[in-house]
């Protein structure tokens, strides 16, 4: 196994070279000054001459990128133009805000797709099957925002039994913490139940055919143990990879969301920060994403390794 | 080794009988005719019973039905009554219970290779079947795993107790598989093409286990097969199956050598050929109908050169010689021929 990661890593680290790479070079291109941004009304040609130098501006852009690099490997991703924070410190601020949603969404994911993938695999081609599926094409057609909207309208406003908006910190109220999370979890969680539903059942018909399920029957098993153990363990392998880079999307994918529940998360500092031209905002923002992202793949192959006994002795 | 009480072994003295199937018949969903029509067999205490025919005759059919495997939205049994000693079971009405499955009754399969599940240890597969029927503890079920795999003949059994399938090679799979199907003393153990994907004398030797085991502890065996090589090795009795009928059965020196049904009298005439090991038997001139297309009647009359008008209605099985029963109007063939001619 060790070999084996050891070779996903080495494949790992020229990826985040190119994508850090590519997050520099797209900032540079990117049309609009961010100095016109932070000079403000005056643009005076002085400042603006002290604020290229600052921030190295007049440099060429190799050494910017060596620069950049250079202090990133040191956990310093240079300072927000606009509020003059530390990008990493602003991460650490609203990073753990995405996991928890990240983490509430996934949790719902993984409650409901699952079983109604077992379910609908299980009843292939009765009413139950086609009803999953119909919801399940529901869920992955809906707009997470218009959905978002209406459990707004219909939960918050007309119940009044949610808060509509914000966000408080797990540290502070637990309780109220899951509660204000509970209808954007909700939301970008049915969206992945379908998309793991699918998954799931496909996985499992095409394990319910083979012949270890067959000698599972011929033991005198009830079938309920022939489906949740013999069928279920060889079908989940696919289902916790997919899993984890769902997880990865989870994380990424939460801007829409965020914004509709004005939540404080990850997705909101990236999307402020692009507005307000916020380089080194993005650069951080989107290096630790996909960092982020290569990681949970790595661990996703991992976890292919730990489930298949096949390959975890070599 | 704890284990359920069983009912016991002998019923009523006189015949020995542990199984008996009749009057099996079934079809497909979506299909007008029965794909299995009207099977019978017995198989008696220590009995090698092998039931031989063509691809595509029925033979796992039959069994998997038996098995209570069909899955009902796939198949359907109009008739079947399995006896297992005092048990009685109407095969169109009930499918046999969990408690019978891998109890009373056990099946090993065609393929080694993927009939074990690869996700969980030998260990963990044996001890699984031998606690769904007995009330005993853990440790009584490994102590018994162990015993099993020592029985069948595996060197290091408690080493292989925490392997996993990949770790064994094909033969011992398929003896995994035989001492898992054993594990809890079953009356018959049904073997469904147990050595055709694996090596010559690994084959010999499976079947020399299976052979001893039935005279061993008396278990009845049906053993499914397309080959006669392993017919001539190992059965006592046999049973020939076309187009999902049984044509011929008896004992196996007696339908070896004096074969009646047109199609056994085929298969045989082919034998010389078929002594290599894994010769099959498709020498019979003609192809089989498809289930759609099969005959009213005598099933084998479009490949049978005897057949005639009478042919068109179906020959009962009944006996030629004592405990030798032929499916054909003109049995036994020669005395009818030296007739006509
Ligand atoms: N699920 C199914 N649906 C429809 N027809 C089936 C199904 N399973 C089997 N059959 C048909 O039933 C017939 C008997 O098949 P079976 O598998 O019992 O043959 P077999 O005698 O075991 O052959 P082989 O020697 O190749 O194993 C075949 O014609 C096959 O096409
Ligand atoms: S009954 Fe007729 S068709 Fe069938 S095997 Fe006998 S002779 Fe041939
Ligand atoms: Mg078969």
């Amino acid at each position: 196994m060790l070999p084996f990661l050891f070779r996903r890593i080495l494949i790992a680290l020229p990826t985040i070279v190119l994508i850090s790479i590519f997050v520099f070079a797209l900032q540079k291109l990117l049309p609009g000054d961010p100095l016109l941004v932070l000079a403000g009304e005056e643009r005076d040609p002085e400042t603006l001459a002290l604020l290229r130098e600052k921030y190295r501006f007049n440099d060429p852009i190799w050494m910017q990128y060596f620069a950049w690099v250079g202090n990133a490997l040191q956990g310093d991703l240079g300072v927000s133009l606009r509020t003059n924070q530390p990008v990493t410190e602003l991460m650490g601020q609203k990073l753990p805000v995405t996991i928890q949603l990240a983490v509430m969404s996934m949790i719902f994911a993984l409650v409901i797709g699952i079983p109604a993938g077992i379910l609908s695999a299980v009843k292939k081609g009765t009413a139950t099957d086609y009803i999953a599926n119909l919801v399940a094409l529901s869920g992955l057609s809906i707009p997470n925002f218009w959905l978002g909207i209406m459990l707004i309208l219909l939960v918050s406003v007309k119940w009044q039994l949610l808060p509509a908006s914000g966000y408080v910190p797990l540290s502070e109220d637990i309780w109220q913490s899951v509660r204000t999370m509970l209808m954007p979890s909700f939301v970008l969680g049915t969206a992945l139940a379908a998309t793991l539903m699918r998954h799931t059942r496909s996985s499992m018909l095409s394990v319910m055919n083979a012949d270890y399920v067959r000698t599972a029957r011929a033991k005198g098993l009830a079938e309920r143990v022939v489906i949740l153990k013999h069928a279920l363990r060889n079908a989940l392998t696919p289902i916790v990879t997919l899993t984890a880079l769902l997880f990865g999307e989870l994380v990424a994918g939460a801007v829409l969301t965020e914004q509709i529940f004005t939540i404080p998360g990850f997705g909101k500092l990236i999307v402020d920060a692009v507005f307000n031209r916020d380089y080194a905002v993005v650069q951080g923002v989107v290096l630790v994403t996909a960092a982020g992202f290569i990681v949970m793949n790595l661990f996703a192959d991992m976890m292919y390794f730990v489930l298949n006994p096949r390959l975890r002795e070599q | 080794m704890p284990k359920q009480a069983k009912p016991d072994q002998q019923p009523d003295g006189c015949e020995d009988i542990l199984m008996s199937l009749h009057d099996l018949a079934l079809r497909f969903r979506g299909q007008t005719n029965d794909v299995i029509d009207r099977i019978s067999l017995t198989v008696k205490r220590g009995e090698v019973l092998c039931v031989v025919g063509e691809s595509g005759c029925g033979k796992s059919v039959t069994a998997m039905a038996l098995m209570g495997l069909l899955p009902t939205e796939f198949a359907k049994i109009s008739s079947g009554i399995l006896g297992i000693q005092a048990t009685r079971l109407d095969l169109s009405k009930v499918t046999m219970p969990t408690a019978m499955r891998g109890n009373d009754i056990a099946m090993i399969f065609q393929e080694p290779m993927t009939s074990l599940n690869p996700s969980f240890t030998i260990g963990n597969q044996i001890i699984e079947a031998i606690l769904q029927h007995s009330a005993g503890s853990r440790t009584d079920a490994q102590a018994r795993a162990l015993h099993m795999l020592q029985r069948v003949g595996i060197a290091n059994p408690e080493q292989r107790l925490s392997e996993f399938p990949h770790q064994l090679s094909g033969g011992m799979r398929q003896r995994v598989m035989i001492a898992m199907a054993l594990a809890n003393d079953p009356k018959i153990l049904i073997a469904d093409e147990p050595t055709t994907a694996l090596d010559v004398t690994i084959q010999a030797q499976i079947l020399d286990l299976i052979r001893d085991l039935s005279d061993e502890t008396g278990m009845g065996t049906i053993m499914i097969t397309h080959d006669l090589g392993v017919v001539a090795e190992i059965a006592d009795t046999v049973a020939v199956m076309y187009g999902g009928q049984v044509v011929e059965r008896g004992a196996v020196a007696e339908v070896f050598n004096d074969p009646q049904h047109p199609y056994t009298i085929g298969l045989m005439s082919a034998m010389p050929q078929l002594d290599k090991p894994g010769g099959k038997l498709a020498t019979v001139p003609g192809t089989v109908p498809s289930v759609a297309n099969m005959p009213e009647g005598c099933r084998f009359r479009t490949r049978c050169v005897f057949a005639t008008q009478r042919c068109q209605v179906r020959p009962p099985l009944s006996n030629t010689t004592q405990g030798h029963d032929v499916a054909c109007h003109y049995a036994p063939i020669e005395a009818n021929l030296s007739v006509a001619l």
